[in-house]
């Protein structure tokens, strides 16, 4: 028996797990560096909005009360100063408009991506294949494309500077991700379950709310996430297309630039106030976001 | 005879009872079925297919918003004859959006897929590296161009250019040349794009089946050889689906380019979109800068198509 066994080399193995040891701290470092290099900055723009001017423009200056003393200059600036209502108001602009256009978008691409997992479509020389083809091909048209088509159109339909105008343009954006990820989504569903509810007398909408939409909803959730995140922090169509009414946080931040020069505090602070919800989303539903990234690649 | 003919009727609703009633609905069922897939469609329709049709006739004419006269007049291809032979900056600007796709998406593919590798080995705090990783993308796209951008890769205040400097690389400034510029750019444009390649390779690393990795160990296969000839190629398709989408989103990049460098210095830095904007936008010369958005898009397009027919030829030679 021994001598049908190769011989084992215990040397080797030694060396081996002196390396697995080694292996381990270089993965740690590599790992503990890159979280770093994810952190430092939203540490940055956190720590930039309780700054004073001095303490921005002197240099890099890191630690609260080592390296600079924490003032509220930045918070105060659009919590309570002139540029409050224009704060909340932008900040109101954001939220309708992201929860407004994902809950569009998860809606009818829902819809879409069920009738093209299930029925059988027909218009002229295309089929489902072509039509869902299509709906994701739209992810390709580059916003250059279409911005300035789409300016002329909203002038005349006097679409410029709405919430409206956002929301559909964000919705029509972001049904790739969601026809794309549903179909998936309803392709693993066996039919059983809607057939048996439409032998039940249910008609095809009522087996699909009631039956289908229950066990697709974390996808439908990962869709939503996604195109709340895509909508909350749009900047270029929301340059474009609004001036002063629908203004949205993006926006607002970027126009942070006076005369005087860059109001970095207040930036910082429109930056912080505008990633916290979504890091918070970030954390805690991490698990529907990877979820929504990944569907159609991985099984 | 009253009693039996309310029998005969009882008989009647018995049957009728014992037979399934089909719903009757409104609505013909085909319809029924159409409305599963219309609305999406006809916004889509609506909101992007339309005028981009329009656009492409926009394309053929010249056409500059200024004043109240909107004169469009159509002057067939001389936009894009203008465009393709007497254009210097539409090329340079394509050829800005290539580098980027051409350098950045390799680089952020790498260090993604040596970070995925690395949080799939049996490490502590897996959750708490998965979780950090994909937090940059939440950051909007405008705030990264400010804050890093800007701030941390300002050479006069910011933290970079000083630990540069304390590590002995002195006299490094990231935006006095193009090149410089443009490399910062890529820096923060992978900061933020890495997060969707990580999750996708992770995802499909943790996919694989453990045994046959456990079986190539036992035989003997080092750590490196295990991975180049196994998980690699297992990970292709997912790798190509990654790359493909980021290639994807890396030609509409945009952001990040207008807050940081503004296209500058001179120009340098413009992608197609950004000079979109400035000729179209800024400038209203909505003809031309049509014109060119529509080449983009047929450029985008044959690039995609390319890449697709390539690398899945590759990729099943190689599984």
């Amino acid at each position: 028996m021994a001598s049908a066994e190769p011989a084992r080399d215990w040397g080797a193995k030694r060396s081996v797990r002196g390396t697995r040891v080694l292996g381990r701290v270089v993965t740690y470092a590599i790992l503990l560096f890159w979280a770093f290099i994810c952190l430092f900055p939203l540490y940055w723009t956190v720590s930039t909005s309780f700054k004073n001017q001095i303490a921005i423009y002197r240099g890099p200056s890191y630690l609260p009360w080592v390296d600079f003393t924490p003032v509220k200059l930045g918070w105060n600036a659009i919590l309570q100063g002139d540029m409050r209502s224009e704060f909340l108001h932008d900040a109101a602009n954001s939220l309708i408009i992201a929860i407004v256009s994902a809950g569009l978008a998860t809606a009818l691409g829902a819809l879409a991506g069920y009738g093209l997992a299930r029925f059988t479509y027909k218009l002229g020389p295309w089929r489902n294949r072509d039509i869902s083809f299509w709906f994701v091909s739209q992810l390709i048209l580059p916003p250059a494309a279409v911005v300035l088509p789409i300016l002329i159109l909203y002038r005349d339909l006097h679409l410029l500077d709405t919430r409206i105008g956002l929301i559909l343009l964000y919705t029509v954006v972001n049904l790739p991700i969601v026809v794309w990820i549903m179909r998936d989504q309803f392709n693993s569903i066996p039919i059983e379950m809607e057939q048996a509810a439409l032998v039940d007398g249910a008609g095809l909408f009522g087996a699909f709310l009631r039956i289908v939409v229950p066990i697709a909803l974390p996808g439908m959730v990962a869709a939503y996430i996604l195109c709340a995140i895509f909508s909350w922090n749009e900047y270029f169509f929301a340059a474009v297309l609004t001036s002063y009414r629908a203004v949205t946080i993006p926006f607002l931040i970027a126009g942070q630039v006076s005369s005087q020069g860059v109001q970095w505090w207040s930036m910082a602070a429109l930056s912080t106030a505008a990633v916290v919800p979504l890091a918070i989303i970030g954390i805690v539903l991490e698990r529907y976001i990877v979820k929504g990234l990944t569907a159609g690649s991985v099984k | 005879m009253a009693r039996g003919s309310v029998v005969v009727d009882e008989t009647a609703a018995e049957a009728a009872l014992a037979r399934p009633k089909p719903r009757r609905s409104v609505i013909n069922p085909r319809w029924q079925r159409r409305l599963f897939l219309l609305p999406a469609v006809i916004i889509v329709l609506a909101v992007v297919i339309f005028p981009t049709v329009f656009g492409i006739y926009v394309s053929f004419t010249q056409w500059i918003l200024s004043g109240s006269q909107n004169a469009r007049k159509f002057i067939g291809v001389q936009n894009f004859s203008n465009i393709l032979f007497h254009d210097s900056q539409f090329w340079h600007a394509l050829e800005v959006n290539f580098i980027f796709v051409v350098i950045g998406v390799p680089l952020q593919y790498v260090i993604a897929l040596i970070l995925a590798v690395l949080v799939n080995q049996d490490i502590r705090g897996r959750k708490f590296f998965r979780v950090v990783f994909l937090l940059p993308f939440m950051m909007s796209p405008v705030a990264v161009g400010w804050m890093i951008g800007r701030s941390i890769f300002d050479s006069r205040w910011g933290p970079l250019p000083h630990f540069l400097t304390d590590i002995g690389i002195k006299n490094f400034y990231f935006f006095d040349t193009g090149p410089h510029s443009l490399f910062a750019l890529i820096l923060i444009d992978a900061w933020y794009s890495i997060p969707f390649i990580f999750v996708l390779l992770l995802a499909g690393l943790q996919a694989m089946p453990h045994e046959v990795f456990e079986a190539a160990r036992i035989d003997g296969a080092s750590a490196w050889q295990s991975f180049r000839d196994m998980t690699f190629p297992l990970l292709l398709p997912v790798s190509l689906t990654a790359i493909i989408l980021r290639t994807i989103f890396e030609f509409k990049l945009i952001d990040i380019i207008i807050v940081v460098t503004g296209g500058g210095p001179g120009n340098y830095t413009e992608t197609l979109t950004a000079y979109i904007y400035r000729r179209g936008v800024q400038g209203l010369d909505v003809g031309y800068s049509t014109a060119m958005a529509e080449l983009f898009l047929v450029i985008i397009i044959a690039f995609v198509f390319l890449i697709l027919i390539g690398a899945g030829r590759w990729v099943r030679d190689v599984t």
